[in-house]
């Protein structure tokens, strides 16, 4: 077993990890390592070959691997030791990381600070238990886009979409280009859930319907699937009974929710938020784990890869510069709440003395609301959107002014003003 | 494509009794085909299988299955360290949910001595707390039997056909029986791949037994499908300790908590009767029904935590019992029917009563030197210590690569089971557990076909999710292309 140190270790070299080591090497530390288990970096930016990518960063509109390729360049001449095909099989409570790789053998690296980018999953078939046999021809958005945009095959020619977001839209629009008929989207929200303009280039713009209130009830066919049955759906997502209706296809696929991958994290003992199924962080992004930071869909599920390059320069700027030291000052700490609307607020804890920024989602779609950032003040917002990431920043200035060790972030409806 | 073979016995059908069987028949010097419909052997009843290893106390004295149920389960730990197979001897507790049921624990102590089960006994409050913190509150006893386990059923089907192969056995898969012809002395039997010669025929055709029958006109039995839901749980939720039964009804053993061999906690099964034998759907009532029963004996069960589901159709005799017997139309011909559970306990002890039956038959059993019963050793990659680990990858570095993340399955280890039988997604997954974690092959899936694709010398488009008409991929990339619209695909 070969043993290994680094100052920073990033594990996963996707958007996240390419952002993080580059802000780490940037920020001075010495030896960067990405532990990537693809063959390539950019992780499932290179199955994303639409474009789209980076509008915030760059000003432009980039293709997945285009946006990509932007910061695996600046790799290229930073000095940071990149290791693909590499699994980590281990991360331990004291910084250290077991991978393997097939020329390497077995790696043990001791680690100054962990960054974790390891992105997340896609929800299944089996995790929302839709009824009915269990044929070839259903598979999650993301994985038919791999067939499609890598390996080269289109898995059918007549598709079902469960679930409306952006993944299963991209596809919806893919699989039409392919010259397959997508008969319907299904979701089961009143609205769409991912971005408007996902719901408008990829959906409206090809005519293919999209049922909202509505779900898959049961798959038909035994070997490939033959049908999918939908049904309207009342407020609790039940099915309304004689709503039934039976679409012949040969193809579903689910794009029904990601889930971040922190399969490592649990094991090494740190401590998860049960909303976002992400690592609980302080404002400079570090885990329970002191020197364990996260950043990226392995912390929360994000909705644009530019806002993933920034929260990741920030992990990896303060991987960067922490040292033990830090695990063992006390400080305050002030606790951040999501309240009302809100579905999750980032980070779960603050500084009153330091920046921070603090990301957020609210659970439904609304116009006109004011979110309220602990009384401290306030944001008016013409229309929010779950699919749509709010981000504020906070100021010790503005900190200072909290009498309390705890801020809760809600949303509040304006009173129409009629007449 | 076979003609016509000449051969001693053929078996029909292969899932757990008819590959056990095969191997059993494999220690002597015969010629021995196994015919199996599907494209792989154990995917009838065998595959959607609670993978209980039963200790005997449920089923009446006297009866086959009471019989062979406490046979089969002493066969189990050499056998499966034979065939290496995944098994745990974990216990079994059967549950009282109120005070009312601790007498029925004593009738089923008192039953399973009968049947010679060992080692019974009822455990109260503080013992079985310390066994099972996570029982309901109000569970006050329980019937512990040490000898129940569990074992991965596919796996054990699949193992015994290697071995048995590895034996002289021939497998001809994909080739369902479609008719039976009388010979002088014996059959010929016909498949869309050939026909077969033979002196003997077993018949363990599962859910199709009474069918295969029926084509040499024995009525003797018939086969009534009975459904089963299953449902899986993430490795990460671990929350028993033994099998846990409820104290059981009329019709069923009713529906377990199991923690299975390959470390998940598996809920169900069903019982109900259906029309269809290839009836495997899940349902939303059969999930309701399940889930109501589990929450009685461990509450903190959420369905959050759900990974998959599955169906398996057993085959219930209209005897009530195992049919393990001669067909009344001739002594050639052996029937293993009716084998609902506990059949996969029981199916060690059906090889040897089979091998048994065929002897006193008139098949001459004469022992062949050559018989290894013992199975190449499987690598699980995922159990091992990390020095361990890093001295295979150093011999072979394919085992470096991790195809399955979530199970941690290595190339080497795909690349082996499709040395040893697997030829499809789901035999993949069935023998080393690639895509039967918690992404369900949403990532490895893509890699296991390049690997099926490449190790098989097929195109994508024809590797299958379980044999012909389950291909996953269709079309290659522009074959659509201005081929149809919509608008034409429907009208």
């Amino acid at each position: 077993m070969k043993t290994l140190s680094a100052d920073v270790l990033v594990i996963g070299g996707g958007p996240a990890g390419l952002s993080a080591a580059l802000a780490a090497k940037q920020k001075g530390a010495k030896r960067v390592a990405i532990l990537e288990r693809n063959e390539e970096l950019g992780g499932i930016l290179q199955q994303c070959i639409h474009h789209g990518f980076g509008i915030h960063r760059f000003r432009e509109e980039l293709t997945g691997p285009e946006y990509a390729q932007r910061f695996i360049d600046e790799l290229a001449s930073s000095g940071i030791d990149v290791y693909l095909e590499t699994m980590v099989l281990e991360l331990t409570d004291k910084r250290v990381v077991y991978a393997i790789n097939k020329d390497h053998g077995m790696l043990c690296f001791e680690a100054g600070a962990v960054v974790l980018a390891m992105g997340c999953r896609e929800r299944t078939r089996g995790a929302l238990r839709i009824p009915g046999h269990r044929p070839a021809g259903v598979m999650t958005a993301g994985a038919a886009q791999r067939f499609v945009n890598i390996e080269g095959y289109v898995p059918g020619q007549r598709v079902v979409i469960l679930g409306s977001g952006d993944i299963g839209l991209i596809m919806a629009r893919r699989f039409t280009l392919e010259g397959a008929a997508v008969e319907a989207v299904v979701e089961v929200l009143p609205y769409a859930a991912g971005l408007t303009r996902n719901v408008v280039q990829c959906l409206h713009d090809f005519d293919i319907p999209l049922h909202l209130s509505a779900t898959v009830v049961e798959i038909h066919g035994r070997d490939r699937v033959e049908a999918v049955t939908i049904a309207d759906v009342d407020a609790a997502w039940k099915p309304v009974p004689r709503t039934e209706r039976t679409i012949p296809c040969d193809t579903l696929l689910l794009s029904v929710g990601l889930i971040p991958e922190n399969e490592l994290s649990v094991q090494a003992g740190i401590e998860l938020d049960p909303i976002t199924n992400g690592p609980l962080i302080d404002h400079t992004l570090m885990t329970s784990l002191p020197g364990v930071f996260a950043c990226g869909n392995v912390l929360h599920v994000h909705d644009l890869v530019d806002f993933v390059s920034e929260e990741a320069e920030t992990a990896g700027t303060n991987a960067a510069a922490w040292t033990d030291a830090q695990a063992t000052q006390s400080r305050r700490i002030i606790t951040v709440k999501a309240g009302e609307s809100v579905r999750y607020v980032l980070p779960q804890y603050v500084s009153p003395e330091k920046t921070a920024k603090l990301y957020m989602r609210v659970t439904q779609p609304e116009t006109n609301v004011t979110i309220n950032i602990g009384g401290l003040f306030s944001l008016k917002q013409k229309s929010v959107r779950p699919s749509e990431m709010i981000q504020v920043k906070l100021t010790p200035k503005v900190l200072s002014r909290l009498d309390s060790d705890s801020l809760t972030v809600a949303v509040e409806r304006e009173v129409e003003n009629v007449g | 494509m076979v003609k016509q073979i000449q051969t001693d016995v053929v078996i029909i059908g292969g899932g757990v009794i008819g590959t056990l069987a095969a191997r059993e028949l494999s220690r002597y010097k015969l010629d021995v085909w196994l015919v199996e419909k599907d494209a792989e052997v154990g995917w009838g009843a065998t595959k959607a299988n609670s993978g209980i290893v039963h200790a005997g106390f449920h089923d009446k004295p006297g009866s086959e299955k009471a019989k062979y149920c406490v046979e089969g389960n002493a066969l189990y730990p050499e056998l499966c360290d034979e065939l290496d197979v995944s098994f745990e001897q974990n216990g079994i507790l059967m549950v009282a949910r109120s005070p009312e049921e601790i007498p029925v624990l004593e009738q089923y102590r008192a039953q399973g001595q009968k049947n010679g089960v060992p080692g019974l006994r009822i455990v109260y409050q503080d013992e079985l707390r310390e066994l099972e913190p996570n029982l309901s509150a109000s569970t006050t006893a329980a019937l512990l039997a040490p000898t129940g386990g569990t074992v991965a059923p596919f796996e054990l089907a699949a193992a015994a056909m290697e071995n048995a192969v590895d034996n002289g056995v021939q497998l001809l898969a994909e080739s369902p029986v479609e008719a039976i012809q009388r010979e002088d002395d014996g059959f010929i039997v016909m498949t869309p791949n050939g026909n077969l010669k033979t002196r003997f025929i077993v018949n363990a055709a599962g859910l199709h037994s009474d069918t295969i029958a029926r084509l040499f006109n024995d009525t003797s039995f018939t086969i009534t499908p009975r459904k089963g839901e299953e449902y899986l749980f993430d490795k990460s939720i671990r929350v028993v300790n033994h099998t846990i039964f409820p104290v059981p009804n009329a019709v069923s053993k009713g529906i377990l908590v199991i923690p299975t061999s390959e470390g998940n906690v598996m809920i169900g099964p069903t019982g109900d009767n259906v029309d269809a034998r290839d009836d495997m759907t899940t349902t939303q009532d059969g999930f309701k029904r399940i889930f109501d029963s589990v929450h009685e004996l461990v509450p903190s069960l959420s369905p959050s935590g759900i990974i998959t589901q599955f169906a398996g159709v057993r085959a219930a005799s209209d005897r009530g019992d195992f049919v393990i017997d001669y067909s009344p139309v001739s002594k050639q011909i052996v029937h293993l029917a009716g084998i609902e559970s506990p059949g996969l306990t029981a199916a060690p002890a059906i090889a040897l009563q089979c091998a048994a039956l065929l002897k006193e038959a008139g098949l001459d059993l004469v022992p062949d030197p050559t018989f290894c019963g013992r199975r190449r050793p499987v690598v699980r990659f995922h159990r091992l210590p990390r020095t361990e680990q890093a001295a295979l990858i150093e011999h072979n570095p394919s085992f470096g690569k991790i195809v399955c993340r979530c199970e941690t399955v290595t190339e080497a280890e795909i690349v082996d089971a499709i040395q040893r039988g697997a030829r499809t997604i789901d035999g993949v997954k069935f023998r080393v557990r690639a895509g039967a974690g918690r992404c369900q092959g949403g990532f490895c899936q893509p890699l296991v076909m390049q690997i099926l694709s490449r190790e098989l010398g097929i195109p994508l488009t024809a590797v299958t999710k379980r044999g012909g008409g389950s291909e996953q991929v269709l079309y290659q990339a522009k074959e659509l292309v201005g081929r149809q619209t919509r608008e034409n695909i429907i009208s």
